[in-house]
């Protein structure tokens, strides 16, 4: 006897309670929408608004208002300080230092002025402004591009109301980590930017192995109704949507736990991204076909 | 597609091997001779979050070029126009990259015409404005010769970096041109990246001008420049006191020789205090008109300008002969070493602007390694401990391909000298996931095969062709979000894109060919009945 998750034979309404998941994704991406708007616009990192990082680690104990009172009076004086690990700290300032010795003068001077020899600054990183607002365009191009790329492809593959569906999806899973990522105010950065597109890709996988599924029994059966044929699709499906994410999702919370400060904000996006694109995938991409079929009823039509 | 088990078995075997051969002088540090001989020489490089270095971008301002470039025609238009003849006044350079004259006589325009045409010819006329008693002229680059000219700017620029950053001595740096005027430094393992800066941003735009005695410098702070001339500052250091002061000096505009006329230079120790300073050498066609000027100057103050600033302005005791001088002013040891870096090295011909810096510190790197390395193996193990579990022996089949999936991501990104980011590590722990994917996307189908009350063998040949297609549907969407990424990121994200990119079409081979391999040798070789799924 093998070991199953999801029984075989099941048979979940998920076409029935297609209200309640619009409900819910409306209220995720309203709440995360409001959070934008508290938070006065994404919080977007050096990468996209220009500025300046200063990673700086300590052989003792400091806190972040000594350092705070080391750069009283030099140009990091209203920088944000950060605690980031032990005895380490994160310097962010709005200041690109395009000049060297600028950043010397602000940053190890008043830093071996104030500690002498019992700090490294282990990372800096300085973006101009030009290169950030470089940095937004590209960004917002390269995001709506995947979720074209990928229109096209799944349009190609199968049919454009199921490709909107996907894409439908797709928006539904960028806003909601956007939203994500704005709650626990995390900086908007590159990275970010990057496990976003992650999860388009990702998020579609699923969504084509349940079209295919679909597909396939359209293949095979015509009496049934298109949403008996979504609901058993997605059935039969279910167990592989909900082992894939499963195995990607324990891979994820390794990095996110083990993978160092650096990068647990990309692992954090990308382990919302995972529980959110299986949900969408579910609730949304395939549900919506049946919105989209009464709209203007495809090629294939059903007896509905 | 190939149905001889044997042929399906050899491939995988071989492309295993070929894997171990990129992958051996990663992994082993002293491969013992004769071995080294017959192993790929390359290592896995590091990206620079993770081996500590530093990543600049710079932007080389190609107006300003340009607009030096008129600065000095101006000199000699002024001279061609006297030689010719012309009544003009007002040579100036204007605004932007133009410059600006009046002429004073109607006749002028044709003359002009004619010298530009056989002296200027990278310039044409811009405008001309009527003026009481002549005429208003804007001359300018003509664009083509402009493009050109950036063009060079930038490629001299580039050339100009690499050579300082070879003299620095840089393992392995990166120098490449990005866009149109921008260029990627990447510089692995820099211990002192303010000073690597510094060397690689400065103009070192070496001068040397004669002071001008005959006006008088207060005078000229007053603000009566004399037109021939210029105010120049230079640096002084109080010995005893330490305390540091601006000293002003009025110097003649005409630049007697620059930086370009040199052949080398080197750092000395001065006899006297033991201070360093850069003893330079000029060319033969440099020695000859220093020997030239110091003959027609003896007596007169002659400065030593670098990036404008006055570094010394000795007095000419006697001609100079030997095309040697020697630049003092209160170096350290280093900087005495990188202007002689930056001299050799030549001028760069536009000042350049650091668009971005990202630093990190080796200690960050070899942490970043230990923490992605920890998480993957931590990851994997998770995942493949759930294989087993969930799918028994045939998870551990699905387990051994995804072992061999994660030694060939690394064998490819040897093979192509690809280079492993943090990002990257992150790329291929998330391959893992993602490629079980498509043993998990088999396994099912099987296990609904068998359900149907399906052979074991008829079961598994179902679902691999059944689960096939979807599995390409997957992978292609996958690379496709992913080849996205690669065009837009930088540096650790587009490691992060490759890794992914290369660990998707591994996973192809991997878990679909790989996984048949092994399920075929097994079924057919021990005529097993019942698959353990």
């Amino acid at each position: 006897m093998s070991m199953e998750l999801i029984k075989p034979g099941i048979n979940i309404d998920f076409v029935g309670k297609m209200k309640y998941a619009i409900l819910l994704s409306a209220i995720l991406i309203l709440i995360g929408i409001g959070s934008v708007i508290y938070h006065g616009g994404l919080n977007p990192g050096i990468d996209f608004a220009g500025g300046s990082i200063i990673q700086v680690k300590f052989t003792k104990n400091i806190t972040a208002d000594q350092i705070r009172t080391a750069f009283k009076s030099t140009k990091l004086e209203n920088s944000t300080i950060q605690q980031f690990g032990v005895n380490e700290f994160l310097v962010r300032t709005a200041e690109s230092f395009s000049d060297p010795k600028i950043l010397a003068a602000n940053v190890a001077q008043p830093l071996t002025a104030a500690f002498s020899k019992d700090y490294e600054i282990r990372r800096v990183e300085v973006v101009g402004s030009k290169v950030g607002a470089d940095f937004t365009r590209k960004g917002i191009i390269a995001v709506v591009l995947s979720w074209l790329a990928i229109l096209i492809y799944v349009t190609w593959r199968f049919e454009f109301r199921y490709a909107a569906g996907g894409i439908l999806a797709l928006v539904h899973d960028t806003l909601i980590v956007i939203g994500a990522v704005s709650i626990m105010n995390m900086e908007f950065t590159i990275s970010i930017l990057a496990a976003l597109i992650f999860v388009i890709g990702f998020s579609i996988n699923d969504t084509i192995v349940t079209l295919d599924r679909i597909r396939e029994i359209v293949k095979l059966n015509t009496k049934q109704t298109l949403g008996q044929i979504i609901n058993s699709a997605i059935n039969q499906t279910l167990s592989r949507t909900i082992l894939t994410s499963l195995t990607v999702f324990l891979t994820l919370l390794a990095l996110y736990i083990f993978g160092g400060a650096v990068i647990r904000d990309f692992a954090f996006a990308l382990l919302i991204g995972t529980v959110i694109g299986t949900y969408s995938t579910i609730y949304i991409a395939c549900t919506s076909v049946l919105f989209f079929e009464k709209m203007r009823p495809a090629k294939l039509k059903r007896n509905a | 597609m190939f149905k001889s088990l044997k042929l399906r078995g050899a491939i995988t075997v071989v492309v295993c091997l070929v894997a171990l051969y990129f992958l051996v002088p990663t992994f082993v540090d002293n491969i013992p001779s004769p071995w080294n001989q017959y192993l790929a020489k390359e290592k896995i490089h590091l990206g620079l979050d993770l081996q500590g270095g530093m990543h600049l971008v710079l932007e080389i301002d190609t107006d300003k070029a340009l607009e030096a470039m008129m600065e000095r025609s101006a000199n000699d238009l002024k001279e061609s126009l006297m030689d010719n003849k012309v009544r003009f006044r007002n040579v100036e350079k204007a605004k932007g990259a133009t410059i600006s004259l009046e002429l004073t006589d109607s006749a002028g325009k044709s003359t002009l015409d004619k010298v530009l045409k056989d002296h200027f010819p990278d310039m044409e006329i811009a405008s001309t404005t009527p003026r009481e008693g002549g005429q208003l002229v804007l001359l300018k680059v003509n664009d083509k010769r402009a493009v050109e000219l950036k063009k060079l700017t930038v490629e001299h620029s580039l050339e100009t970096i690499r050579n300082r950053v070879d003299q620095f001595g840089v393992a392995e740096p990166e120098i490449i041109q990005e866009g149109e005027n921008r260029i990627l430094v990447q510089l692995p393992g820099i211990k002192d990246p303010e000073r690597a800066k510094n060397l690689i941003g400065k103009t070192a735009l070496l001068e040397f001008k004669l002071v001008d005695e005959e006006n008088s410098l207060d005078e000229a702070l007053r603000g009566k420049v004399p037109e021939s001339s210029v105010i120049a500052y230079g640096l002084r250091e109080d010995r005893s006191s330490g305390q540091k002061g601006q000293v002003p000096y009025l110097l003649k505009n005409k630049t007697l020789l620059t930086g370009a006329s040199l052949e080398t230079a080197k750092v000395q120790i001065s006899d006297r205090f033991g201070e360093p300073n850069v003893s330079i050498t000029f060319n033969s066609q440099g020695a000859a008109d220093f020997d030239r000027i110091t003959n027609e100057n003896v007596r007169k103050r002659l400065a030593i300008v670098l990036d404008g600033v006055v570094h010394s302005a000795p007095v000419i005791q006697e001609r100079i002969s030997g095309g040697q001088a020697q630049i003092t002013g209160n170096f350290t040891m280093e900087e005495a070493r990188d202007l002689a870096i930056v001299l050799r090295a030549g001028a760069l011909p536009a000042p350049v602007n650091i668009l971005e810096e990202r630093t990190v510190g080796p200690s960050l790197g070899s942490d970043s390694i230990q923490q992605g390395i920890l998480a993957t193996i931590i990851g994997s193990l998770l995942v493949i401990l759930f294989m087993i579990v969930y799918y028994r022996l045939s998870g551990a089949v699905a387990d051994i391909a995804l072992i061999i999936n994660v030694f060939l991501i690394l064998a490819t990104l040897a093979a192509l000298h690809g280079t492993l980011t943090l990002p990257g590590i992150a790329g291929m722990l998330l391959t893992v996931g993602v490629a079980v994917d498509a043993n998990i996307l088999i396994f099912e189908r099987i296990r609904e095969e068998l359900r149907t009350g399906k052979t074991a063998r008829l079961a598994l040949d179902t679902g691999y062709n059944r689960a096939f297609i979807t599995i390409i549907d997957t992978h292609i969407s996958g690379i496709i979000a992913a080849i996205i990424l690669m065009f837009f990121g930088t540096g650790p994200i587009k490691g992060f894109a490759v890794t992914t990119i290369i660990g998707l079409l591994v996973s192809l081979f991997t878990a679909v060919f790989v996984t048949r391999v092994i399920f075929d040798y097994v079924t057919w070789n021990f005529n097993i009945k019942k698959l353990s799924i």
